[in-house]
């Protein structure tokens, strides 16, 4: 008798090891479907390489009245070492899905995929971007935060008033692609060096080259290159799903 | 069967030659392991690999020149390193790579220091003898520390660097929670030059806790810190009911009364909203103390504590007294002492008072202490710990309380206790502890703190830079940082300017806070009368900025020690105050000056000389300057404005003495001779933000 039970013991021991490890949480099942994506807020931020993005992302899914659909299946997908808290989700009940993001160890934008299904089990996607700043773009933003961000930022916020509306030429966000992309590094260079009468330019631009090193200068030119929008062609390479 | 063997060994060693055969391809086989396994190594993959991307790139001749096939190894005795990820990574030296996806071949991000010089561990962890990516990037058995998650690899900017670092955000953010969120209260970090690190919080002393607060209060408080003020920095210790209520019937029962605390109020609180608002705003308690409006955002700052509630937390009588003299209950406190009459100490303490919550504390009610729970309540405070933070008078303050934090960056992984589920790593234990501790061991000691993932990833950054290798690092390589010093000034005006709490603000010969400018040279820096009168009616120097010197309401004896200290002792030896006048200066001098000021230097875009036309304000106002400024401070600024104060945001415009005189001319003589208000706009904003004065 006693063998009989110490093995009856064995089995419900080996199976309730075997029970924890075969833990899985079930599928999400979708209780509605929608035939487009957009983003609510959190594309286009920055963090350092391996850090949550500092505000979550928020995408929505409408139906083809441009209605939001709550209940719908969203999945977000990027570079393996990019992850996503959570990495799928139904829209709650204003048709939305929040996830938080942390970015890969390489600096670079980061694409994302956002795919929701429509009715016929076809994929509807969004792409949204992110940027990873490395040592030294985040030198260079700290950088921008001592000096450039009170007249080339025209946001105020609470505890940082923006100079830019008491400017007479207006400085150029950083952010301005279209515009910055044009100049060479010889010319940014050229720029927070010498002041803007160096490239013709307002002498409401100071000369920087004795306050700021030569390193600093660099890296507040590849903060500048990764952070404008359209990319640069010195962003870094863009990192997505395979 | 037995049959099919003999026939087999029959085939294969029937014969001596056959024998000899057999044994000749065995052996050569089984020399040829070791060359094949060269041959399908990971390395030769990952070079074959690399090759053939550089070959479609317009560069790739001098790629081609610069690739060495094989084994590369970094190799520093000094350091320990001996590192051949380069032999996977081949293009880490390569400019042009800078836009490859593909790993392992992009180049290294620029960084301040040589691959040559410091190798890849010393930085990224990891295995580096090692050829292939499982075992150089893992830990196996032989090998316990795995790269380190990019997160995190500031901790290795720690190792050496001691100091704050510019390129450093993370680990600066994990240094300063370490030292002011508690964590030294209990833990000790021995730091590598053998001093311990310091914790720059200082929570209140218990001893007279029931003049300040009911037991309501406490027992809420206990339950839970966030509850009363979200910003509250106190942990919460997950206490049951009955724990709660035991240790606030001891901290009540322990307290003894303090003489100017228990007096009677002056008068009742006063029940002006307007004017308290108004006193609270003029006298800039904003600086320092947040309250939560209604739209849920945090007004104000974070050195004193979130007043968003106080009006259910402190006793009347005991606020009184606080805003009379805070320094007769905390002598140690980094509040000012005011000066306030008792006029405003009522119309004060009766605002605050308002700032309230009727659902806090509603469902608190407490029967009388027993002797029994006092007692328990007693045993508790022992048991966490509690006057490891708090004094409290009876209660010795533990040694040790919690283990000791140096060299936390190298801890073995096989001592550690890890959830399941957990990734075996040391980052991941330690980021885990701190996210939630009790959830180790439900006895544990340790409190639940509220850190969002960024502070818990910047405290585990910190914590991680120590590791043996930061204290056994060769002294050559160690960078010192700026400790802070223990400076006090001396005598009457010393004793003045603790009792005004000047530090908590202003710095001076490296003591004190950053919210406001260094005063180490201002002796150097402004004209007498100005700063007296500054003293008496503290004016606007930036229009943009709200936290801004408060007025002490000084007596007219007091304003002229602190005057006459400042202006002998904090003195710069690089101004000689009588090598420029204070006026008359030529009037051709002040044009070329004006001329350099608008149009040169175009210094209008942050500061304005002329309200009408200037509209820049990041500087200060400037219409004022010539009664403010000595002229050889203005003449030492326009020349170098960094070798008096570090770090400040006026460019070095490398001026000629020429331009620099000129421009000194002009800036005396704005003597500021027709009254100029700050432009409206200005105003507006300061009404609804919260600068931050930063030098």
């Amino acid at each position: 008798m006693k063998p009989y039970i110490a093995f009856l013991l064995g089995c419900v021991l080996m199976g309730s090891s075997c029970s924890r490890k075969s833990e899985s949480v079930a599928p999400l099942k979708p209780t509605a479907y929608g035939t487009a994506i957009v983003e609510s807020s959190g594309g286009k931020q920055f963090a350092q390489t391996g850090s949550p993005l500092p505000q979550p992302v928020v995408v929505q899914v409408n139906d083809a009245q441009g209605t939001a659909v709550p209940g719908a299946l969203v999945e977000f997908t990027s570079a393996s070492e990019v992850a996503f808290d959570p990495a799928s989700a139904l829209t709650d009940s204003s048709g939305q899905v929040t996830t938080n993001v942390s970015l890969g160890g390489m600096a670079g934008r980061y694409q994302i995929t956002v795919s929701t299904f429509d009715k016929s089990h076809k994929k509807v996607e969004l792409k949204l971007e992110e940027i990873a700043l490395g040592y030294q773009q985040t030198l260079g933003r700290r950088l921008n935060e001592q000096y450039c961000d009170r007249c080339h930022n025209p946001e105020s916020t609470a505890e940082r008033v923006s100079n830019y509306d008491n400017l007479e030429v207006k400085p150029h966000s950083f952010t301005e692609g279209d515009t910055l992309n044009k100049l060479s590094d010889a010319d940014l260079t050229a720029i927070i060096t010498n002041g803007g009468p160096a490239l013709q330019k307002s002498a409401l631009m100071p000369a920087w080259g004795n306050t700021l090193s030569k390193s600093d200068i660099q890296a507040l030119i590849a903060y500048i290159r990764a952070v404008s929008d359209p990319p640069s062609k010195n962003a870094g390479p863009l990192y997505a799903a395979k | 069967m037995k049959e099919k063997l003999t026939s087999l060994w029959r085939k294969l060693f029937g014969d001596s030659a056959r024998a000899f055969g057999v044994v000749s391809v065995v052996f050569l086989a089984s020399m040829a392991i070791a060359p094949a396994k060269n041959l399908f190594s990971e390395w030769r993959h990952y070079q074959h690999g690399y090759l053939s991307m550089i070959r479609n790139r317009s560069e790739a001749n001098t790629l081609q020149r610069h690739f060495q096939g094989g084994i590369q190894q970094i190799w520093l005795p000094e350091l320990g390193v001996v590192d051949r990820c380069t032999s996977c990574h081949v293009g880490l030296k390569e400019p042009s790579l800078t836009d490859v996806a593909m790993q392992p071949y992009r180049k290294h991000p620029a960084i301040p220091h040589n691959l040559d010089q410091f190798g890849c561990t010393t930085c990224h962890r990891g295995q580096g003898a090692a050829t292939t990516v499982a075992e150089a990037h893992n830990s196996t058995l032989a090998w316990e520390q795995p790269i380190l998650p990019a997160k995190y690899i500031e901790s290795s900017c720690g190792e050496c660097h001691r100091g704050e670092l510019r390129g450093t955000p993370q680990l600066n953010q994990g240094r300063t929670l370490l030292a002011r969120e508690g964590c030294l209260h209990c833990h000790t970090v021995k730091l590598a030059d053998g001093n311990p690190m310091k914790a720059t919080d200082d929570p209140h002393s218990l001893s007279h806790i029931a003049d300040k607060t009911t037991r309501e209060w406490i027992f809420a408080w206990l339950k839970d810190p966030q509850a009363y003020a979200t910003t509250s920095t106190m942990p919460n210790f997950k206490l049951s009911d009955d724990d709660a209520r035991d240790i606030s019937a001891f901290l009540i029962a322990n307290s003894t009364p303090l003489a100017g605390d228990t007096a009677q109020l002056s008068a009742k609180a006063s029940a002006d909203p307007a004017a308290g608002a108004s006193l609270y705003g003029e006298s800039f308690c904003a600086s320092c103390h947040a309250v939560q409006n209604a739209a849920g955002n945090m007004v104000g700052g974070d050195v004193g504590p979130e007043l968003t509630r106080v009006g259910k937390k402190v006793k009347p009588e005991w606020l009184q007294a606080w805003l009379r003299n805070p320094r007769t209950y905390d002598p140690e406190t980094a509040m000012p002492h005011y000066r306030f009459n008792d006029g405003q100490v009522t119309t004060l303490s009766g605002f605050l008072l308002g700032k309230s919550d009727s659902d806090y504390l509603a469902n608190v009610h407490l029967d009388a202490a027993t002797p029994e729970q006092i007692a328990h309540g007693k045993r508790l405070v022992s048991d966490y710990g509690c006057a490891s933070c708090h004094e409290i008078a009876g209660i010795k303050k533990p040694e040790n309380f919690a283990p000791e934090l140096s060299r936390i960056g190298s801890k073995p992984v096989t001592q550690l206790i890890f959830l399941p589920g957990m990734q075996h790593t040391l980052p991941d234990y330690i980021a885990g502890k701190i996210k939630n501790p009790r959830a180790f061991s439900p006895g544990l000691k340790m409190p639940q703190y509220t850190f969002t993932s960024a502070q818990i990833d910047a405290l585990t950054t910190a914590l991680l830079s120590l590791n043996e290798r930061s204290y056994s690092l060769p002294s050559s390589l160690a960078v010192a940082g700026h400790a802070e010093t223990n400076y006090q000034p001396a005598g009457k005006a010393g004793k003045l300017m603790t009792d005004l709490a000047c530090f908590s603000c202003h710095r001076i010969n490296g003591h004190g806070g950053d919210m406001a400018p260094d005063l180490t040279w201002e002796g150097s820096s402004v004209q007498r009368d100005w700063l007296v009168q500054f003293f008496k009616n503290p004016g606007t120097l930036r229009p943009a900025l709200i936290r801004r010197m408060p007025r002490f309401n000084l007596t007219d004896a007091e304003v002229n020690e602190l005057t006459d200290y400042i202006m002998t002792v904090y003195q710069s030896s690089a101004v000689d105050r009588d090598s420029m006048p204070l006026s008359g200066y030529s009037q051709g001098q002040v044009e070329l000056g004006k001329q350099l000021f608008s149009g040169k230097y175009s210094c209008q875009g942050c500061h304005i000389v002329d309200t009408k036309r200037d509209k820049g304000y990041i500087g200060p106002t400037l219409t004022h300057v010539g009664s403010r400024l000595t002229g050889a401070w203005v003449y030492q600024w326009m020349k170098n404005p960094q070798s008096l104060r570090p770090g400040t945001m006026e460019p070095n415009r490398a001026m000629s003495d020429e331009d620099a005189r000129a421009l000194t001319a002009f800036l005396m003589s704005q003597k500021g001779g027709e009254e100029s208000p700050a432009p409206a706009k200005a105003a507006t904003h300061r009404a609804h933000t919260g600068e931050v004065a930063k030098r």
